[in-house]
């Protein structure tokens, strides 16, 4: 059997850290970066006789999460215990949700691809659930010792579950990117990676083509970029099916990423797998949810990525492609949206061509977030509007859109003055030098004539490079015209 | 009346004397702490004594007394279970891990009695986490019987039973989570409640079985039991399960009560009084009590708990189910005891683990791990907990036809230290009058009805319908009116 024999079985499971303040039981903060166990009250040390008391904040983003992937917000879920012993895990158990979680079957639809290969792909969302991060183990800064920082413990959680839905490490990864995105746009993650706001795990396997049952998974730990995600299914794919192809057998395994390397390696198998011993938590009542929370979060939301992308092609004029770009986050979105409000409509697509062009190279060349830009959505707009209405050329805003990085001006229209730019489209000024091509290139007139089309542009260039670029084409052009089928 | 004999009347008695200035806090807690450092070698009903805390806040509630602003329990002295957290006192569980633990935080319990201007003298001794009938399972030693100090206190609230029996306080802290308010105060001779499931706060007790522990009340009556559950109960926004209702001044319907019961229907569980190992003298103090309570006008009817002897097996398989979990976390890493020397992680765990726990707890959390293992789960776990709802649901139809149930705190009169020898199942078969009303989630409690041949306190239980606090204590009361079983003292 050869590879293309294969097909690739591809479930994440991804953990958002919410954006309340404080931790999910307890008041502490959840703030990032503070100093060693800084952050942890007694309830997240486990002293005794502590009890935890659920944060509505990480409630409400869970319902919001749930409402943007279409899903059911549970009227009643419930916490459990994930028991198990670990330095890290104050309470010896992690509050989880486990039977019923709070969200169950939603589904986005992501873009796939580039072009003409790109293709929707819906990936279908088991369920999302509420649970406490555990602490950090230290094991770098202590000679001989493990240090234990429980700033970390209680912090909230959303994991989101899948279902095996994907095919492909592309596919994968195009979910992850749109849930980030999705996370962020609705505010109920920073979905900083770096951070560990939003970690990956990847449920891995490989069956031969055609079989619906599914092979042996593997699962791929903490994947923290997307990057990441890419090479590690890469590589376990190639790995999956080296090792069948050999005749041996995948083991159901936790398996660690090594980016180093490019590899993964095992981390613990089926066997040595923990004994949750899950049961509900005592000190928690079942989460209830009432209809009037849900609409009233409902309200709340901001109009979804899916959506706009279905605005921005059937209202804008926009290319799928294009829409799908401009939605990749919330900020980016704002920006073209505001950049089209203040112009005519029509100019939509020009103002996308400018942001997802100029600005987006701008913007990643020198690493800055489009909140930092320089050039503001209103310089978008402006120069969009001079293009079209002929006041400079495509060649000319380019200027003045270098001019406006560079923090020479906050007006296109002074920019355009002071630079020069403006183009040559008033009649009388151009009447002079039309006529003197049409003087000098009797051939290309004669072949225009004759109905050749495109001796037509060589006059054009003609009065283009007398005017030393400053004459507008378009009104050259009809110019042109006009004298020569009088 | 001579200090000391002020110390064995009734909080009411105390709290008149303090107010007409025939007292003050700051004699009341020496006289106190004197009777508790004397009996201490006789009784263990203490882990902790903390006589300079106790002075200095007296000496605080006789200053707010002459400001003129007091309430009832303005220099009462008492004690807390010492299961109970008490910031900057250690709280040790009566456990070895917790030996040298000093909580950072007050409970709820303690927060709101030191609120109320009540003088704690220290911590009293108990079983080991909560878990024992007997308080014999305490690294402090066991807590001994004023009554016969060769004999239990009860358990697991003991030693507070113990201290309001010896007449060192006028009221004491206990937890129940099988009956560990009403049995100890059934071997001991005095009145203990446990209120409904939620309306104390569990916040601030060293958990034990979560949805079962419950916070109540010792005192030497219902009365005085009503006065002090009136200062502890209320929602409390740290313990999710707390309720969200307002505090009910119990004491002022018992202050109407007219000395009749007329009109309210006691139900006998019928299997209740058919158990085996119920002792004679028992049975015949306790249907005595039913009689008397017929004489104050109360209705007797026969009543039926067919699950009755299924609470035992119910409630050994989701206490310790529970107990396992809530105990995870003394693992030696951040606070508690660490074994001394170990090879590396596990080994910590484990010597840790094996060292700080006693034999009853840990019994008690390789039982809770293994009805929840894998493959175990649906067998013990989920069973036991159809049946709990089996049997709150006979509590509740039981309730159909009577207002409260009446039946034995518990089989037998108060045992030798060491008689049950290594059968835990013996000391767990104790529990069988007061599991039920843990695991429905029900007020109940026991006040002394008699003795038995050898001169030992019976007591009798009252149950009531959810949130029926007040009603408990309004039959018991009436009935101590007329009875005098509850001003017995012990002969120390």
């Amino acid at each position: 059997m050869n590879r293309t024999d294969w097909e690739t079985v591809i479930g994440l499971e991804i953990h958002a850290q919410l954006t309340t303040r404080s931790k999910i039981f307890s008041g502490a903060s959840t703030a990032f970066g503070a100093e060693p166990n800084r952050q942890a009250c007694a309830i997240d040390v486990a002293l005794p006789g502590t009890l935890p008391v659920l944060n509505r904040g990480a409630v409400e983003r869970a319902i919001r999460l749930g409402l943007a992937i279409e899903a059911e917000i549970a009227q009643r879920s419930v916490f459990a215990r994930k028991n198990y012993f670990y330095p890290d895990l104050p309470k010896g158990y992690q509050i989880s949700q486990y039977e019923l979680p709070v969200v169950k079957n939603g589904a986005i639809t992501v873009q796939v691809g580039e072009g003409e290969a790109a293709y929707e792909k819906t990936v279908r969302i088991t369920r999302a659930h509420l649970e406490e991060d555990a602490g950090k183990s230290l094991h770098e800064d202590f000679h001989g010792m493990t240090g234990i920082d429980l700033n970390r413990a209680g912090t909230p959680l959303l994991e989101i579950v899948s279902e095996p839905d994907m095919r492909s490490a592309e596919e994968a990864v195009a979910y992850a990117r749109a849930l980030h995105a999705l996370v962020r746009w609705i505010g109920v993650c920073d979905g900083n990676m770096q951070e560990g706001s939003f970690r990956i795990d990847a449920n891995v396997s490989v069956r031969p083509k055609g079989e619906t049952r599914l092979g042996t998974r593997r699962e791929i730990k903490n994947l923290n970029s997307f990057r990441f995600l890419q090479q590690a299914i890469d590589y376990e794919v190639r790995w999956q099916i080296e090792t069948l192809e050999e005749g041996g057998a995948v083991q159901q395994a936790t398996v660690l990423f090594d980016p180093e390397r490019g590899e993964t390696r095992v981390m613990r198998t089926k066997e040595d797998a923990h004994d949750y011993r899950y049961f509900p938590d005592p000190d928690l009542l079942p989460l209830v949810i009432d209809r009037a929370w849900i609409e009233e979060v409902r309200a709340s939301l901001p109009e979804l990525p899916q959506a706009l992308r279905r605005r921005l092609v059937e209202e804008h004029g926009l290319t799928p492609y294009d829409a799908n770009l401009l939605t990749a986050s919330k900020e980016l979105a704002d920006y073209y949206l505001t950049a089209v409000a203040a112009v005519d409509p029509v100019l939509a697509k020009p103002c996308a061509n400018w942001i997802l062009g100029e600005l987006a190279a701008r913007l990643n060349r020198s690493g800055i977030e489009i909140g930092e830009s320089p050039v503001r959505p209103a310089h978008i707009a402006a120069l969009a509007r001079r293009v079209q209405d002929g006041t400079i050329s495509h060649a000319g805003a380019k200027k003045v859109f270098e001019a406006l990085w560079a923090g020479a001006g906050e007006d296109v229209d002074a920019i355009i003055q002071a630079q020069g730019l403006k183009q040559v489209s008033d009649e009388s000024a151009l009447e002079a030098l039309v006529e003197a091509a049409i003087a000098a290139n009797p051939k290309s007139v004669e072949e225009f004539r004759a109905g050749k089309e495109k001796a037509l542009n060589a006059l054009v260039g003609q009065v283009m490079k007398a005017s030393r670029g400053a004459a507008n084409p378009q009104r050259v052009t009809e110019l042109l015209r006009r004298k020569l089928t009088a | 009346m001579s200090t000391e004999r002020l110390l064995a009347s009734s909080l009411r008695e105390l709290a008149t004397a303090l107010a007409e200035g025939r007292t003050r806090a700051e004699a009341l807690a020496e006289a106190a702490l004197e009777r508790a450092q004397a009996l201490q070698e006789r009784l263990n009903a203490f882990i902790t004594l903390t006589p300079e805390r106790a002075r200095e806040a007296a000496r605080a509630a006789d200053e707010h007394r002459r400001a003129g602003n007091i309430s009832l329990l303005s220099g009462i002295p008492i004690a807390h279970k010492d299961l109970f957290c008490t910031k900057g006192v250690r709280t040790t569980a009566a456990s070895r891990m917790l030996a040298e633990f000093v909580p950072p935080y007050d409970a709820f319990v303690v927060e709101r009695l030191a609120q109320a201007g009540a003088v704690s003298l220290g911590k009293t001794n108990l079983d080991e986490f909560a878990m024992g009938s007997a308080n014999e399972h305490s690294h402090f030693g066991p807590c001994r019987n004023p009554w016969d100090t060769d004999r239990i206190a009860g358990g697991s609230s003991g030693g507070s039973a113990a201290a309001v029996a010896a007449g060192i306080v006028p009221v004491a802290t206990g937890t129940d989570t099988g009956g560990s308010v009403r049995q100890p105060a059934a071997m001991c001779g005095v009145t203990g409640i446990k209120p409904s499931y939620g309306r104390v706060s569990r916040y601030g007790i060293i958990a034990y079985a979560s949805s079962l522990d419950q916070a109540g009340v010792i005192a030497r009556s219902a009365e005085d039991c009503a006065l002090a559950l009136t200062a502890i109960e209320g929602f409390d926004p740290r313990d999710s399960t707390s309720l969200e209702r307002p505090v009910e001044d119990h004491a002022a319907a018992l202050a109407a009560a007219d000395g009749r019961l007329d009109g309210l229907r006691l139900g006998l569980p019928r299997e209740f009084f058919a158990v085996e190992g119920l002792d004679a003298d028992v049975r015949r103090a306790v249907e005595e009590a039913a009689r008397t309570y017929e004489a104050l006008g109360a209705r007797l009817v026969e009543v039926s708990l067919p699950r009755a002897e299924l609470a035992i097996p119910a409630y050994y398989v989701i206490a310790p189910a529970e107990a396992s979990s809530n105990l995870a976390r003394y693992d030696g890493v951040r606070y508690g005891y660490r074994a001394p020397a170990y090879t590396d992680l596990d080994d910590m765990y484990r010597k840790t683990r094996a060292q700080g726990f006693g034999e009853e707890v840990k019994r008690r959390i390789l039982v809770g791990t293994y009805v929840l293992s894998h493959g175990y789960y649906d067998a013990y776990y989920l069973q036991a907990q159809k049946l709990r709802r089996l049997i709150a649901e006979d509590y509740a139809r039981a309730f159909a036809s009577c207002d409260l149930l009446l039946a034995p705190t518990a089989p037998t009169t108060a045992w030798r230290l060491g008689e049950k020898g290594q059968d835990p199942v013996q000391e767990y078969l104790q529990d069988i009058y007061t599991i039920g009303a843990n695991l429905a989630g029900l007020p109940a409690l026991s006040h002394p009805c008699g003795f038995d041949a050898a001169g030992l306190p019976i007591g009798c239980q009252l149950i009531g319908p959810y949130l029926a606090e007040t009603r408990l204590l309004l039959a018991a009361h009436v009935f101590q009116q007329k009875t005098d079983w509850h001003r017995r003292l012990p002969p120390l």
